[in-house]
């Protein structure tokens, strides 16, 4: 997994609230069985004028000149600011990884779903928690002044804004730790095969129906 | 911890490790797989040159891409068929059970589960699909998971996690006439919104849940995930154990009154603590229809389209702004005053034998209206194809116009052909009305079958409880 220490970066605002995985990448992508290739069709539908279809030409589409993800000001963007519940809906990976494939590396809400939350920590994407109204007061810098940039500090969890404000933001020390240095879960785990196996043939041995 | 919730209990017996900062490593049971969600995770195994660790955990099905029509043709777009192919050749290959598009089994992950007796109460039950809180309905501990943690539960039979906190739904009293499960669920929502059980484990509780059938009680868990928690649960009683009682993977003679004497202790403890209780009353639930693109924009049936001037959160605002732009719907309109142009009776929440049995009562000797361009009824499973078939309803739906078809998941979600044009309005016992989930463009009304079969006749909404 990608590293995550430290970014600076122009952060792009999508001001609205449930933005969901179905509006991250549409179901029509899901066919594919490859982990990669997902950032041409993240937010598809509100990013092209035209219903997408896997296999296209998405460079020959016609852009909606009206969204956000399309103004010349944000492009490049790699921080996404975001309202509450973002990522609600359904469990598909293929929404982390059409954002980082876009270039996103971190992602600010007030509140996140909790299946796409965990999903974001196992792609190297960020997805910090900050209280509304310092999303909000973030929203209105950020459509104040063009080409705003955040600087995000993962280890000292901090991001600090152009005019020197400091946001602090919480971060569980087992993901911070798996982030920092791009830790893969399943090696982590299959540390403890043995304390699995213990567990294993003693909840087996209670509940033999359960491992038949 | 002299009382536990359930949820305490199957975490409890779940939890293999924890680290310092709260992070377990949790024991999975059931790992259910089904095409979409599992190649990426199934091909990293293989680079890793790691082998799935207990194969007799696993049940694999293809579910969001298959036709519901002409199945013996196969699978015509190229890329669907594809992703159902390597599902079966990377279950062929490891020798994981898997229920073929062939297979009179085949069916919803969801409804199939259940069906088979592979979802047993006490289980920690995972699939890489959001609606896995179903199988809380047997006091289990089942939700969704993304690919990597597919992946990690095929290598390790454990995921990381850190325990959630519990909330208890509490509803008391009788479901009004023509008042289900699934407008139960629409009222919770209502209430507490889309992100009202993030970071909460649900249990659902009290009398009216007591009363409920397992396909009730699944429609209900099935939906804790648009309330935003990932699992949602029910504690056992007779009507869990009588529904399990004779499937082909429940334990069966010895094994299986043992196997009992333990589901009976998969309850709430008398005085348990939840972090959060919401109380219901069920006889002030109505039939319910949402107008918006969340599944908490939603009211009763005899209610209107709300006016967005009168809200008072200007996000709220906003999005209520946005949807009834999507929608294509006035404020203030009465619910049964909206025009519907198809009608889908299926989906993991409501495609059950139960859910049939109602919209064809419902259907019974009457025929869609003039304006409906298309009901489809779309069964939860070959075996409940199969049941409804014998009990007659295929008959009632086509009598009345409904077009009868193959299980899957269909207008769900629309990764088959099955799907919305832009414009078009649908009633439909799904689970989302996100934009374009349907199909782009398309309007989604989430509703119950019975609110569903309704509408097909109708041509509108109308008030199931008042007929």
């Amino acid at each position: 997994m990608q590293k995550f220490t430290m970014l600076d970066g122009v952060v792009v605002p999508l001001d609205r609230a449930n933005v969901d995985t179905d509006a991250i990448i549409p179901k029509q992508f899901l066919k594919s069985i490859k982990r990669s290739g997902f950032g041409p069709n993240a937010f598809d539908e509100w990013r092209y004028l035209d219903h997408g279809e896997p296999g296209m030409d998405n460079a020959r589409r016609p852009l909606n000149p009206d969204f956000v993800l399309n103004l010349p000001r944000y492009q490049g963007a790699q921080i996404l600011l975001a309202r509450e519940n973002f990522g609600c809906g359904s469990s598909r990976e293929h929404a982390p990884w059409a954002l980082g494939d876009y270039g996103f590396r971190a992602i600010i809400a007030p509140s996140f779903a909790d299946i796409f939350f965990n999903n974001c920590f196992k792609n190297g994407l960020l997805p910090i928690r900050l209280d509304a109204e310092k999303v909000d007061a973030l929203f209105k810098a950020v459509e104040a002044t063009p080409g705003y940039r955040l600087k995000v500090d993962l280890e000292q969890q901090s991001i600090t804004a152009p005019d020197g404000t400091v946001y602090r933001f919480e971060v569980e020390a087992f993901r911070k730790h798996c982030l920092l240095n791009g830790l893969d879960d399943i090696g982590l785990t299959l540390q403890h095969v043995d304390e699995i196996k213990a567990y294993e043939a003693r909840h087996c041995a209670e509940q033999p129906w359960l491992c038949a | 911890m002299s009382t536990q919730t359930l949820y305490d209990k199957l975490w409890n017996s779940h939890l293999v490790r924890q680290e310092a900062d709260g992070t377990a490593l949790i024991y999975i049971d059931r790992h259910l797989v089904h095409e979409v969600t599992s190649p990426q995770a199934f091909e990293g195994l293989r680079l890793a040159g790691r082998k799935p660790w207990r194969i007799g955990s696993m049940l694999a099905v293809a579910d969001h891409n298959v036709p519901t029509a002409g199945r013996a043709q196969g699978i015509a777009d190229p890329i669907s068929r594809l992703q159902v192919e390597t599902l079966d050749s990377n279950c062929d290959a490891l020798g994981i059970t898997e229920f073929k598009m062939s297979d009179l089994r085949q069916g919803i992950v969801h409804v199939i589960g259940p069906e088979q007796g592979a979802t047993l109460p006490g289980m920690t039950v995972v699939c890489g699909d959001s609606h896995t809180s179903t199988h809380g309905a047997f006091a289990a501990l089942a939700f969704g998971i993304g690919t990597s943690e597919v992946e990690h539960v095929m290598a390790t039979q454990c995921l990381l996690m850190k325990k959630a906190r519990a909330m208890q739904v509490l509803v008391e009293g009788t479901l009004g006439k023509g008042v289900t499960a699934k407008d139960i669920a629409l009222a919770v929502i209502g209430k507490i919104g889309t992100a009202g059980g993030t970071g909460f484990a649900i249990e659902f509780a009290g009398s009216t849940i007591r009363r409920l059938s397992m396909e009730g009680r699944m429609t209900l868990c099935n939906m804790a995930i648009e309330a935003g928690a990932r699992a949602g649960m029910i504690a056992v009683d007779d009507t869990t154990i009588g529904y399990l009682k004779g499937r082909p993977f429940a334990p069966q003679g010895e094994m299986w009154d043992k196997a009992v004497a333990h589901w009976r202790t998969l309850t709430s403890d008398a005085g348990a603590q939840f972090d959060q209780v919401v109380r219901l009353d069920a006889a002030v639930i109505k039939p319910q229809v949402t107008w918006g693109t969340s599944p908490e924009m939603v009211v009763a049936v005899d209610g209107r389209v709300p006016d967005p001037a009168n809200m008072a959160d200007p996000v709220k605002r906003h999005d209520a702004e946005r949807a009834l732009h999507y929608m294509g719907l006035q404020a203030n309109t009465l619910i049964v005053d909206i025009n519907i142009d198809k009608v889908f009776i299926g989906s993991c929440t409501n495609a059950r034998i139960e859910d049939l049995r109602a919209a064809a009562a419902v259907a019974r000797g009457k025929r869609i209206a003039a304006n409906v361009k298309l009901a489809m009824v779309v069964p939860g499973s070959g075996l409940v194809k199969q049941q409804a078939e014998q009990e007659g309803l295929d008959r009632i739906f086509a009598a009345a116009g409904f077009e009868w078809r193959d299980p899957g998941c269909s207008m769900c979600l629309a990764m088959n052909d099955d799907r919305l044009e832009a414009g078009e309005r649908c009633a439909s016992t799904s689970n989302r009305n996100f934009e374009g989930r349907q199909g782009p463009g398309g309007r989604t009304h989430l509703v119950s079958p019975e609110m569903a079969a309704a509408a097909a006749i109708a041509g509108h909404f109308v008030d199931v409880s008042a007929i």
